[in-house]
């Protein structure tokens, strides 16, 4: 299903690349928070990519550590590959262009949740890793935002008596793991993270927002810009309801954290055969046991 | 062309055609990855190869250096 209009999501990119490091905090604190998870993993990732990195926050972060010697990057914006330095290309995370087996580890801070094609933007992921390398992602979970979601549906319902989808949908969490598995990624992991943000103003956020190029890029957005009366009204409301008492406004992000291995049978932990205990569950469990009539390996017992 | 707008050869050695996951011809002259399999021509600017299908050059066209 098409949910994201791609065009409009490398164009948001394109137009915050020259002044992202001005409001590109998040993406910092949730970029240090995953690579601080290789330092639990007690081994050596040589090659790595950061997928959808924009101006390369993750580079300084990975390299040196876990035995990192080149970080590629990856960006849907040719304007925010061009920004930063080290290996980088331009690339859809839809279309991935690597060889198989070319990544030991592939990162992804908050760029996943643009994708039409997640399961399938998995499967590349996959590929392009070597068996047992790891992929390690943080993706916006369903309860991001929910204070500007909830004062923009309300402004608009008083305002225009409708309301237009302004906040992508986005996974959470029970999705998360699962989605790793249909991909194929073995040891599938996923974990929720809470960040809340104290901004000076609703407005501080929307700014923020827009300068790290995350808005509504969903196809079903409205293709007019919205209302002044709406936005103001909307504005107005956030801060009635989600002012704190030091006068900041909060804004809740959920992020999500995915890990998963890309299968190698030889050295991952597998599931036993099928039959192929050599204790009784009954004797472990100090119990009678009852038979079912059937076999391990389908047949039915004389 | 300066140094630091040469495309990493590490780039070379693991790039493959998105569409068509096939491999890339490098054509230095032409600062170009071209996909055969899928008659595309892909960019390279400042040494950053582009490989967006709605960037890349169909094979067919006239090539941009022979243009000039």
């Amino acid at each position: 299903m098409t949910v994201f209009d791609r065009r409009v999501v490398r164009l948001h990119r394109d137009r915050a690349a020259p002044r992202v490091g001005d409001h590109d905090y998040l993406l910092r604190e949730v970029g240090e928070r995953l690579a601080d998870r290789l330092d639990l993993i007690r081994r050596d990732f040589r090659r790595a990519l950061d997928l959808g990195g924009r101006s390369g926050i993750m580079a300084p972060l990975l390299l040196g550590r876990s035995g990192i010697e080149t970080v590629v990057r990856t960006d849907l914006s040719p304007a925010m590959a061009a920004l930063g330095d080290g290996p980088r290309v331009a690339a859809d995370e839809e279309l991935l262009p690597f060889a198989p087996g070319s990544f030991d580890l592939v990162v992804s801070n908050l760029s996943l949740h643009f994708v039409n094609d997640l399961p399938g933007a998995l499967i590349q992921v996959r590929q392009a890793l070597r068996p047992d390398g790891l992929f390690l992602a943080t993706l916006f979970g369903g309860d991001t935002l929910f204070e500007l979601r909830r004062s923009l549906m309300e402004a608009e319902m008083e305002v225009t008596g409708g309301v237009s989808p302004r906040i992508s949908p986005m996974a959470d969490l029970r999705d998360a793991a699962g989605l790793l598995q249909r991909a194929g990624f073995a040891l599938p992991v996923a974990d929720s993270d809470t960040i809340t943000v104290g901004y000076s103003s609703p407005l501080r956020l929307i700014q923020d927002l827009r300068g790290m190029g995350e808005t509504n890029a969903t196809l079903a957005r409205l293709k007019r810009p919205t209302r002044r009366a709406v936005l103001t009204r909307a504005l107005e409301r956030y801060a009635e309801l989600f002012t704190e008492p030091d006068g900041t406004v909060t804004a809740t992000f959920q992020v999500l954290h995915m890990a998963g291995w890309a299968p190698d049978a030889s050295v991952q932990q597998q599931p036993a055969r099928r039959g192929s205990a050599n204790t009784r569950l009954a004797e472990a469990l100090r119990t009678t046991e009852i038979g079912t009539g059937v076999t391990p390996d389908g047949r039915s017992r004389s | 062309m300066p140094e630091s707008a040469k495309v990493d050869p590490k780039l070379l050695e693991i790039l493959v055609c998105p569409l068509t996951k096939g491999p890339l011809r490098y054509d230095a002259d032409a600062q170009e990855l071209i996909s055969d399999q899928a008659g595309l021509a892909y960019p390279i600017r400042d040494g950053i190869p582009i490989m967006l299908v709605d960037e890349a050059r169909h094979l067919d066209d006239t090539p941009p250096h022979a243009a000039r």
